[in-house]
């Protein structure tokens, strides 16, 4: 039996392009349970192979800024956390930054040295996860999650003995923080600080050198540094295709100037740097949170200038930007002096860090798509807003 | 040079020496069998505002004052309330406007203790208790001033030390009241 006794019946693409017969077009998503969330790709497949692919997002849609600029500064602190409902401590901390420009508030010392340690906490949680969670995109079903969302336990432990909520933290507050460490906290903290490299080495000893793990990933969504630079790629994604930008380095904002960490920087730009750089820059966060929980001085933890109730900053505009876990986390905020900010606009870096998926996917195949997203490291809550 | 397959061996025994570890290392498990088991609660631990009474009677007894800071601070607008027209005597004595209806929908509320920071009587309070499921949205979710008012005693069982500091300040200005009336009586 020939293989083409039936016709192909001629069909129209969206775009106006007649659709070859020999490519499948699938949607992929957007409740697929590897897309991370609410997340859609439209791809089009040649035998197995990806000929293109549209990332499809906004099913998570929620009008954060809009909502900004209707509700008062300290209303929005709250809606913060929910952006990169992983890390709403960084969240928080890059929405006061960019207030406390705006209205020429300066967080205390020992603010500053709560801000670093918790937000380095919750780098380590978030890049923890994220391993776990791309070792179980690649198949690794179950085991190295667990054993990442049981490091993440402790830490959200700490977060919530500190701040009363795990996740949602609203902590930050413009020019300090909400309330002191409760005593003992910091012995805590350091009990979990000096635990979590253990934890590391187990880790890395299960999947360092897994001959499946390297033929899933080495190679695989290769980004080169040219384009990863002109598309405004930042965070972990950027510095695992060999460029050396790091806003705790190039920035230094808040007190990161103090200590002293390396930043990794991947060679080859594929998924097993992207992993890798996560991993070290876990081992780096650790020599930030030694030095932090050892230096952290006594004193008031927010600044007397600041208001709580009917703050209105003054006419003008202010960005601040801070490192979060998943790139350069922006805010952007105009005031015209009344109580609500006139625009405000976020810069959410796993947004832009998406937009190049489907550079990385182009000739890859189907199963390879789900580890080179899982690799950008999206939070649909930041991406759709 | 490894043999092939080494790392994924090596990996095997790192599953092994957890999974072992997990019956003798409190590290390796850090689940309880909830609802049998529970965790302690934290201190610092939020989940919906309630608010306070002094005394008996907890209707007399409200701290509120129905100023309705925390209605327009709230940022998803749960909190409603409506002004009474009598006034009542407050905890140093000054005559105050007391909420006819204070309404909190917890479906609604997210939990971001904004309407703590921001009142100035300390009359609103978060509340730790999370086992909260019911059957109906408004009968059960939409609470009214009977449901939310809880006694100090409740506030300084929950959150022991947050507490002990509230009643310290209120006493302060308790005093303070008491001396400027007792002055001003001579």
């Amino acid at each position: 039996m020939s293989t083409r006794e039936f016709q192909v019946i001629p069909r129209v693409d969206v775009d106006g392009t007649a659709v070859d017969g020999e490519q499948l077009e699938i949607s992929m998503g957007p409740q697929h349970p590897s897309t991370h969330g609410v997340f859609r790709m439209d791809l089009k497949l040649d035998g197995e192979r990806v000929a293109r692919l549209k990332p499809v997002f906004g099913y998570l849609h929620r009008n954060h800024e809009k909502i900004g600029e209707s509700t008062t500064y300290l209303g929005s602190m709250p809606y913060t956390d929910r952006l990169d409902y992983f890390c709403s401590l960084t969240n928080n901390w890059a929405y006061a930054l960019a207030v406390e420009k705006l209205a020429g508030l300066q967080a205390p010392e020992r603010a500053e040295y709560i801000r670093v340690i918790t937000a380095e906490l919750t780098r380590l949680q978030n890049h923890a996860s994220l391993a776990g969670f791309l070792l179980q995109d690649m198949g690794a079903s179950g085991t190295p999650l667990m054993y990442a969302f049981r490091e993440r336990e402790k830490i959200l432990d700490l977060f919530e003995s500190l701040t009363g909520a795990r996740m949602m933290c609203n902590y930050m507050r413009f020019g300090g923080c909400r309330c002191d460490l409760p005593a003992g906290w910091i012995l805590e903290a350091r009990g979990v600080v000096e635990r979590f490299p253990r934890f590391l080495d187990e880790f890395q000893a299960l999947l360092d050198g897994n001959e499946i793990l390297m033929s899933r990933t080495q190679g695989v969504g290769v980004l080169p540094a040219a384009l990863a630079v002109n598309a405004g790629i930042t965070g972990p994604m950027l510095r695992a295709s060999g460029v050396n930008y790091d806003l705790r380095k190039v920035d230094r904002y808040g007190i990161y100037d103090r200590f002293s960490f390396k930043v990794p920087i991947g060679d080859h730009g594929d998924v097993y740097d992207r992993y890798m750089v996560r991993v070290l820059e876990m081992r780096e966060s650790l020599k930030i949170l030694d030095q932090a929980l050892r230096d952290i001085p006594d004193g008031p933890i927010l600044d007397p200038k600041a208001k709580l109730r009917g703050f209105r900053p003054k006419p003008g505009e202010a960005y601040g930007r801070i490192e979060s876990p998943k790139g350069e986390l922006g805010f952007y905020l105009i005031s015209d002096g009344s109580p609500n900010p006139y625009r405000y606009r976020v810069r959410p870096p796993s947004f832009i860090n998406l937009t190049l998926l489907e550079d990385l996917c182009l000739g890859h195949q189907v199963a390879d798509v789900v580890v080179i997203l899982g690799s950008v490291d999206i939070v649909l809550g930041e991406v759709d807003r | 040079m490894n043999l092939p397959g080494h790392g994924i061996l090596k990996g095997l025994a790192e599953t092994a020496r957890n999974f072992v570890g997990s019956y003798v290392s409190k590290d390796r498990l850090v689940t309880v069998q909830y609802p049998e088991e529970r965790l302690p609660s934290k201190e610092a631990a939020r989940n919906f505002p309630f608010l306070v009474y002094d005394g008996e009677d907890w209707e007399k007894g409200l701290r509120c004052v129905a100023c309705q800071i925390c209605e327009k601070e709230c940022p998803p607008k749960c909190i409603t309330i409506v002004k009474d027209t009598l006034r009542k005597p407050d905890y140093v004595g000054k005559l105050q406007f007391q909420p006819k209806l204070f309404d909190i929908d917890i479906s609604v509320c997210m939990s971001c203790q904004i309407c703590v920071e921001v009142c100035p009587f300390d009359a609103i309070k978060m509340d730790n208790e999370f086992e909260l499921s019911g059957c109906d949205r408004f009968e059960q979710l939409l609470l009214h001033k009977r449901q939310l008012a809880k006694p100090n005693e409740y506030y300084q069982r929950i959150h022991p030390i947050e507490a002990a500091e509230v009643d310290g300040r209120l006493n302060v200005e308790k005093a303070k009241a008491q001396a400027k009336a007792g002055a001003g009586k001579k």
